[in-house]
């Protein structure tokens, strides 16, 4: 526990011990699922990471319930495709780059651009998982609502969010946007429209400070000078 | 205590069955009641629309999205630095807390540390502004139920409380005092004393709103037994915070989890309530308050000496990887999902809030209550509009 102290010996490099109870949570998972437990991720003493295939969502989230992940964190999707729009605070007047099309997935891999993620807890054993999977190409999952009545909001929002389907889900309407909006805002090729109108303007933090820009234009225009006129403002520009 | 609330909470039921039989022989017809958006019980701008039997309620639902203000979209077109600017307006009574769990994170992915005296300084702050949201939420509940002047004396003894935040980092609501690998700046001068001082007026507040609210008959008849949540269901909707642990659930993120913060190195007390009701809910944030004085108290007097900042390059970059952190924010659990691909921002930022899953239990535990308790228990669940829209 005691980190504050840990910081003097950060030195030696400590040789992690195994992480028996997490490996023992993907052995008890690996025995529910079978084959359907498709990778994992496990940083030792830290945090855990599963994949599981799109037909086994639901049934993943009853299994973890039973081994004691009762405890409902959030649900959310992610976008792998990288934006095609690019971080919108790249300088106007560069050149345009090739935009970055690669779709790669994080932890616990993955084959299609679109994943779900969801995140249990076990209060009693103190330790969470994240649970992932595919989204396949019909963009419809099982709903996780009979075994975490939470995540009936979590996947309203996906679905208004992301475009992704929840079978069995009761009321998919939207929770945020109006009724009638079009799109799914956080997919990645949909454009944030306040940043095509107007480049940001944090990209003025990015110019070089006043003080260090162009030194060499500033020991010319000094070296220009008659050396018989001799100012304080000159001495502190050289 | 518990024999009478058991008392109570029968007796309601019974008078429920007894209306609901009385609107069955009436044969009343059902309505459809608007609260809100705009609303004095409500934090922010929420909407309920409740279908009512009589006095009761048949089926009720909370509108949000009157809020969204889209964070999570704009994290990804944002560098690393320039985040703590927006998630600060997510819980706007307690932002200082709002900083630290996505702070957390991006720390995490660099592999870097903060300095024991930035930890130290981060926690008191953390505490701190759990003390300003709370201390208005036990105002705020007397006026939900009627009562004026607990909100008078909130505001007041708040406003202390807040004094301290400004003067360590220049803003009342909106800090943006942490950095990733540290703090912005070392504590002022004279800070500590005053820091004490007002921790003492804070307990006497405490003790204040024990006397005029929890004494209160009225505040009691109000909320013992109204809006009762069993501890599975409260997991299964992802209650966190004082709603999780009034219905008896020992979970605290700040003991339960190794974070590089300072509250293990003080002595304190996890509050449960085996109940689960308003009133349950409303006692375990007074005692958290009163617990958040005393964490501040301890931590003052041993803040280590040392800088506050780790040294971190002047360009953030923040390497490829995954990362969650969570703290237990005012509100309950507040967490950030943070996926980085190694440039300057973040890829993508799933905010997880409190308020969000607190509030969405609403259609399940206002099922049957009369209308006066939707404002009792909405109170007592505690939420801000911007934790719940982001």
């Amino acid at each position: 526990m005691a980190r504050l102290s840990d910081t003097e010996t950060q030195d030696e490099a400590p040789a992690l011990p195994g992480d028996g109870l997490r490996e023992g949570i993907v052995d008890a998972l690996r025995a529910d699922l079978g084959d359907q437990l498709i990778d994992t991720h496990l940083q030792p003493q830290d945090d855990l990471w599963v994949r599981v295939a799109p037909e086994a969502w639901a049934f993943a989230a009853r299994s973890l319930k039973a081994q004691g992940f009762d405890y409902f964190c959030f649900l959310s999707a992610i976008d792998w495709m990288p934006s095609p729009y690019g971080k919108g605070e790249d300088d106007p007047e560069a050149e345009p780059t090739e935009p970055d099309t690669e779709v790669k997935q994080g932890y616990a891999g993955g084959e299609t651009r679109f994943q779900l993620f969801a995140r249990l807890t076990d209060v009693k054993r103190h330790v969470g998982v994240t649970v992932k999977a595919d989204v396949p190409d019909s963009m419809t999952m099982p709903t996780w609502i009979p075994s975490f009545a939470g995540a009936n909001w979590h996947e309203r929002e996906a679905h208004e969010m992301f475009g992704i389907g929840f079978d069995g889900h009761p009321d998919l309407r939207n929770l945020y946007l109006p009724g009638e909006f079009e799109g799914f805002p956080l997919r990645k090729d949909f454009p944030l429209l306040s940043r095509m109108v107007k480049p940001w303007p944090g990209i003025v933090d990015v110019e070089p400070m006043p003080e260090f820009d162009e030194p060499e234009a500033a020991d010319e225009a000094a070296t220009d000078e008659s050396p018989t006129d001799e100012s304080p403002t000159e001495e502190s520009a050289s | 205590m518990t024999m009478l609330n058991e008392r109570q909470q029968l007796s309601y039921i019974a008078g429920q069955a007894a209306d609901a039989r009385l609107n069955v022989e009436l044969e009343t017809e059902g309505m459809t009641l608007n609260i809100g958006p705009q609303h004095p019980a409500t934090h922010g701008t929420l909407r309920i629309v409740a279908r009512l039997d009589g006095e009761q309620v048949v089926w009720a639902e909370p509108v949000a999205g009157y809020m969204h203000r889209g964070y999570e979209k704009l994290t990804e077109v944002r560098t690393f630095p320039q985040v703590t600017t927006l998630i600060n307006r997510i819980d706007w009574l307690g932002s200082f807390a709002n900083e630290v769990p996505f702070i957390l994170a991006a720390e995490k992915l660099m592999e870097i540390e903060a300095p024991p005296r930035a930890q130290y300084i981060r926690t008191i702050l953390f505490e701190l502004s759990r003390i300003a949201n709370v201390g208005l939420f036990l105002g705020d509940l007397g006026v939900q139920l009627g009562a004026v002047t607990p909100v008078f004396l909130a505001f007041r003894d708040r406003e202390y409380v807040l004094n301290l935040i400004e003067g360590a980092t220049g803003g009342r609501f909106h800090p943006n005092f942490d950095r990733i690998g540290g703090l912005k700046d070392d504590l002022p001068k004279g800070w500590i004393d005053e820091t004490r001082q007002v921790m003492r007026k804070l307990r006497g507040f405490c003790d204040e709103m024990e006397d005029l609210l929890f004494g209160n008959e009225i505040f009691q008849s109000r909320t013992r037994g109204i809006g009762v949540i069993p501890a599975d269901v409260a997991k299964s909707y992802g209650l966190s915070g004082a709603n999780l642990r009034a219905s008896g659930v020992d979970w605290d993120l700040r003991r339960d989890q190794d974070l590089p913060m300072a509250w293990n190195q003080a002595d304190w007390k996890v509050w449960t309530h085996p109940d689960g009701d308003s009133w349950a809910r409303c006692w375990v944030r007074l005692q958290e308050t009163r617990e958040s004085c005393k964490i501040v108290e301890q931590l003052i007097d041993d803040i280590p000496a040392g800088p506050v900042m780790a040294k971190v390059p002047r360009i953030i970059k923040v390497p490829e990887g995954e990362a969650w952190v969570s703290t237990e924010n005012p509100l309950g659990e507040m967490g950030y999902y943070v996926v980085s691909k190694g440039d300057l921002g973040p890829f993508r930022v799933k905010i997880r809030s409190a308020s969000f899953n607190n509030i969405s239990i609403a259609p399940w535990v206002l099922k049957g209550v009369y209308v006066p308790d939707i404002i009792t228990i909405l109170a007592s669940l505690y939420f801000i509009l911007g934790d719940i829209d982001r």
